[in-house]
């Protein structure tokens, strides 16, 4: 591929991307405010949205084969522990990581 | 933005910085297997540069690698950047009001608006008025110069690095999974934490792993909806 087609590409991307995050503001843009079901969503997406995330994540694991999904699922539970017992993101990520890249050495 | 012109400033800086901490280490290292990948790819530190400055998409950048190497052509590249990328579509919904008046840091803080920022500053904590904005602001930039110092970094060094980062890109799973225990200590109702998680899966189960993401969000989306006479008004998000 030339330079000048992955510069293009990278482009396209780019303004994609761009052109996502600022939709929603151009079509509810102004001093109207904004309306109840908008804001509604916005109150309660970020839960679900997070939520998703978690499972975006984890959707290539295979929990057919060995080792059936376990470095993901014990290292994500040790987060979900940390975070609980500590409340600090900090402490229960770089452990989780961590834990999790031990794992993948162990099984 | 001088810290000195505002006495507050300095607080704000500190507060922003902090918070930004737990994304630090992810971009970092997200960040070198990315600028890996696309030196593998056969692309240089520049291309590093410009795609984690004027991209600045995490999962959409690794995808992007794949599209260099393959030599997509611009509509594959715009479909898949489309379909990758669309749930900012749902962050910018939800953040319509927080930034509303945001001027000046308005474009930025919408462009930097990534899975991580958005988890970061989707639970609404920091200062109230003016400094909220510049904090929101600030936790946006501090996480792409993270993001962006990890691609440059892996690029150059990437082959030289002394150690195995194998698994290192479990620490974006981490932040999440960390994101979502916490903002279910922070709420009353879990309707809407619940709907995400199993609604995804749900859809992850049925549509397979390729093309799950924009199914789930219609039916996250119609989920909420139908539920919103029995989730509004009850303090459900915070």
């Amino acid at each position: 591929m030339t330079q000048s087609h992955a510069a293009v590409l990278v482009a396209v991307m780019a303004a994609v991307t761009a052109l996502l995050r600022f939709l929603p503001f151009l079509i509810f843009r102004g001093g109207r405010k904004t309306p109840a079901y908008i804001s509604y969503l916005g109150d309660v997406l970020p839960q679900a949205i997070i939520g998703m995330l978690v499972i975006y994540c984890l959707k290539d694991v295979s929990f057919a084969a060995a080792p059936f999904g376990l470095p993901e699922l014990i290292a994500a539970a040790a987060v979900v522990v940390l975070q609980i017992w500590r409340r600090s993101s900090l402490v229960s990520i770089l452990s989780g990581t961590a834990i999790y890249m031990l794992l993948i050495r162990l099984f | 933005m001088k810290p000195d012109k505002n006495p507050a400033s300095g607080a704000v800086v500190r507060q922003a910085f902090l918070r930004s901490v737990p994304v630090m280490a992810g971009y970092i290292v997200l960040g070198i297997g990315f600028g890996i990948l696309l030196r593998d790819a056969g692309y240089g530190v520049l291309w590093a540069l410009a795609m984690s400055v004027l991209i600045y998409a995490g999962s959409m950048q690794y995808v992007g690698v794949s599209l260099l190497a393959g030599g997509a052509s611009v509509l594959t590249a715009a479909l898949t950047t489309v379909m990758v990328n669309a749930r900012h579509l749902f962050y910018s919904i939800s953040m319509i009001d927080r930034y509303r008046d945001a001027g000046k840091y308005k474009p930025y803080l919408i462009f930097a608006l990534t899975d991580e920022t958005y988890s970061l500053l989707c639970g609404g904590d920091g200062p109230e008025g003016r400094d909220g904005d510049l904090y929101r602001f600030l936790v946006s930039a501090f996480d792409q110069c993270y993001w962006v110092t990890g691609s440059v970094l892996g690029n150059i060094l990437g082959a030289a690095l002394p150690f195995s980062t194998a698994g290192v890109e479990f620490s974006m799973t981490a932040l999440f999974v960390a994101s979502f225990t916490q903002q279910w200590l922070d709420s009353r109702d879990h309707i809407p934490a619940l709907t995400g998680l199993l609604g995804t899966l749900a859809c992850l189960v049925v549509f397979g792993p390729d093309r799950f993401l924009i199914p789930a969000m219609l039916a996250i989306t119609l989920t909420l909806t139908l539920l919103r006479p029995r989730l509004s008004g009850k303090g459900a998000a915070r």
